[in-house]
């Protein structure tokens, strides 16, 4: 055995050494002050989640309010009785169903056609070596600095000159393609052990299927995490759908829902109705993928 | 259990024929020449970086040699595609398919195959019952042991019944008691199908205990391919004088003169006399520690003195852990009721048939054995 355990060197080090003589730690956070800490984590998380949530319980009374007792002054938090009437009343004063079902057939395109784009794309910069490779996954991540407002006339420009205003075809298309997704989907597949698809193509499984029986099913939870995302952002689109349609049989909910501002007058309470029911399909969707939404977003490192 | 396997011994010998692998500008082989006759037991050993997995992956296809020739079965393979080499391969982290059961694994390459489903259930259960996996078959690979899961990976190698296995370092994630095990369950393997295997390790035991014959490579070359023994008792250089054997050789570096027909060693005080080889200038000897005698420290016929630095006492024998005598430590194995203690100066007795002679070109082994 060389040397002696430099007692100063101290700390963390010191303590792993297991020939180290017995020195008592000095500071051990005492029960009390870790009680304390946790304590407060409580209570910032809990103020976190409050003014999360503040908004959203608003907009849940608010649409059950009369709309006199919306003006009144000091604001009520609670509505004296509650209007269920309000929400047959703003569902049927546009054709949300109607709605609904655009905004649905939009997410669902938007999502199908980003998991395709993405896990794709997304396995090509992972896994497959071509020339140039990672110098256009720069170029592709690039254009993540681009704000997506300064495409917007190009874009509506470009389906305008097909000829797919107001049409599932114009509103979907634009939104194929996500490289956030791929980058997600890129860097999730990174993970996937090289010996995984050795093992495939020696057991006789060609580059398609690889992809498609060993490393697609590995990558589930990253699909969810993506799945979910594209779903709420397409469905929260205002700006898009509002731009690229025109008849009602073409709007989806949001911008039903924007429709109550300002028409005739801004009927508060009938758009919260309509804002919180267009909410329940997103919560229901989470409740659904939580498990692999959380787990994507841990193995992705994105914590 | 493979009833196909033997009708007749097909030739399944393997040949790399002066193999070249470059990673860009890096080489990682250089002009490998290696045969395998059909039935052998071959294991590649070496440091890590040593290229030895590369030849593997070359044997099974993965990797592209730069140049030359692999031969499998007396055909030239190499653009044969891997699943057509009639290979399987067992890789070091298992490569099990984490979203299939065991079952799914066994029978994965079978499917690729196109095999009649009757088939492939016959052949996983049979492999299945092999190995002890029978009542395991539903699990997926999170749900077993390292060693179950070794046993699948080698199970998926054997559904296939290939006419050759590669193993690349399938036992270094194993802890000590289950690699022991699995060795002897790969060699009686072996015994029963007589199957060609080629076996990579950077462990000289498994290298010494598995291999019929053992190629130990360093920095892309080979520089030895023998029978284990042949290896260990005369090594073809210092390299593998150095890695192969626990503990490590001993050596001590000097210079080497002819005179009167003679190769004479100098090392400080030491002087020994070799027969001609033909060379001079910097050499080294080196002394397993099995060819060390501990006598005491003022006998005449001790030809290097030491200290004692520490012993272990392994039961059946004894470890003495020296000083020296040069810059390097050395260590002897004597018998366990040899007394000695640490700090005790001591002579030390060379056994003169055992002594090696390494110089010139890649310290290469000149001579074993002193003359008068």
């Amino acid at each position: 055995m060389g040397g002696r355990v430099d007692r100063r060197s101290g700390g963390a080090a010191g303590r792993g050494l297991p020939h180290t003589t017995a020195e008592p730690p000095k500071r051990r956070p005492a029960g009390r002050t870790r009680r304390a800490r946790t304590v407060a984590a409580w209570a910032l998380t809990a103020l976190l989640a409050a003014t999360m949530l503040l908004p959203f319980l608003w907009m849940v009374s608010t649409s059950l309010m009369s709309e006199l007792e919306i003006y009144r002054f000091p604001p009520r938090l609670l509505p004296a009785a509650a209007q269920w009437d309000n929400y047959p009343g703003a569902l049927t004063a546009r054709p949300f169903g109607r709605y609904f079902v655009n905004s649905f057939i939009f997410a669902v395109g938007v999502v199908l056609g980003q998991l395709t784009t993405a896990a794709t794309t997304g396995y090509a910069f992972a896994k497959l070596e071509f020339r140039g490779r990672d110098r256009l996954f720069m170029l592709f991540l690039s254009t993540m600095m681009v704000p997506a407002v300064v495409v917007l006339i190009p874009r509506f420009l470009l389906i305008d000159h097909l000829g797919w205003v107001d049409s599932y075809a114009g509103l979907i298309s634009t939104e194929l393609v996500s490289v956030w997704g791929i980058f997600l989907m890129r860097q999730y597949f990174r993970t996937v052990p090289r010996e995984l698809e050795d093992a495939g193509v020696i057991d006789g499984a060609g580059p398609w299927t690889v992809f498609w029986r060993i490393s697609l099913p590995l990558a589930k939870p990253a699909l969810a995490t993506l799945g979910l995302f594209a779903f709420i952002e397409a469905w929260k689109n205002l700006l898009w759908p509002l731009i690229v349609t025109r008849s009602m049989e073409m709007r989806t909910v949001e911008v039903g829902i924007a429709s109550f501002h300002g028409l005739f007058i801004t009927n508060w309470p009938f758009q919260m109705a309509a804002a919180v029911t267009a909410v329940v399909p997103i919560v229901l969707l989470f409740l659904f993928t939580q498990r692999y939404f959380v787990q994507g977003i841990q193995m992705t490192g994105f914590r | 259990m493979s009833q196909a396997g033997q009708q007749r011994s097909p030739d399944t010998s393997v040949s790399l024929v002066a193999v070249e692998k470059y990673f860009g500008d890096v080489p990682a082989i250089r002009s490998l020449s290696i045969e395998v006759d059909s039935g052998e037991f071959v294991v590649l050993v070496g440091p890590s970086g040593c290229g030895k997995t590369t030849a593997l992956r070359m044997i099974a296809g993965l990797e592209e040699p730069t140049s030359g020739e692999i031969h499998i079965g007396g055909h030239r393979v190499d653009d044969v595609e891997p699943a057509d080499r009639n290979i399987a391969m067992v890789f070091q982290n298992y490569a099990l398919y984490p979203h299939m059961s065991a079952r799914q694994n066994l029978g994965f390459g079978l499917k690729m195959r196109k095999l009649p489903r009757e088939e492939i259930d016959a052949r996983v259960r049979r492999a299945a019952e092999v190995l002890g996996l029978a009542q395991l078959l539903d699990r997926r690979p999170a749900q077993l042991s390292g060693g179950q899961r070794q046993r699948v990976a080698l199970g998926r190698a054997l559904v296939r019944e290939p006419s050759v296995f590669l193993f690349d370092e399938p036992l270094s994630n194993l802890d000590a008691r289950l690699r022991v095990e699995m060795r002897a369950e790969i060699a009686d393997l072996h015994r029963r199908l007589g199957t060609t295997m080629i076996f990579v390790t950077h462990d000289q035991v498994e290298a010494m205990t598995l291999g019929q014959r053992i190629a130990v490579l360093n920095e892309g070359a080979l520089q030895q391919y023998a029978a284990p023994l042949r290896v260990y008792q005369e090594p073809a250089n210092l390299f593998v004088a150095t890695f192969i054997g626990t503990p490590t050789i001993n050596t001590i570096e000097g210079q080497l003169a002819t005179d009167a027909g003679r190769s004479v060693f100098r090392a400080s005080d030491l002087t020994l006399a070799f027969p001609d080889a033909g060379y001079t200038g910097a050499a080294a000897i080196g002394v397993r520690p099995e060819g060390l005698e501990l006598v005491n420290v003022g006998a005449s016929d001790a030809d290097l003195r030491s200290t004692v630095n520490r012993l272990e006492p392994l039961g059946n024998e004894l470890l003495v852990y020296l000083d020296g005598p040069g810059e390097r430590p050395w260590v002897a194995r004597v018998n366990a009721d040899s007394r000695c203690t640490p700090g005790e100066l001591i002579g030390i007795r060379l056994d003169r048939r055992r002594i090696h002679l390494f110089g010139g070109e890649q310290q290469k082994r000149l001579a074993t054995g002193t003359v008068a």
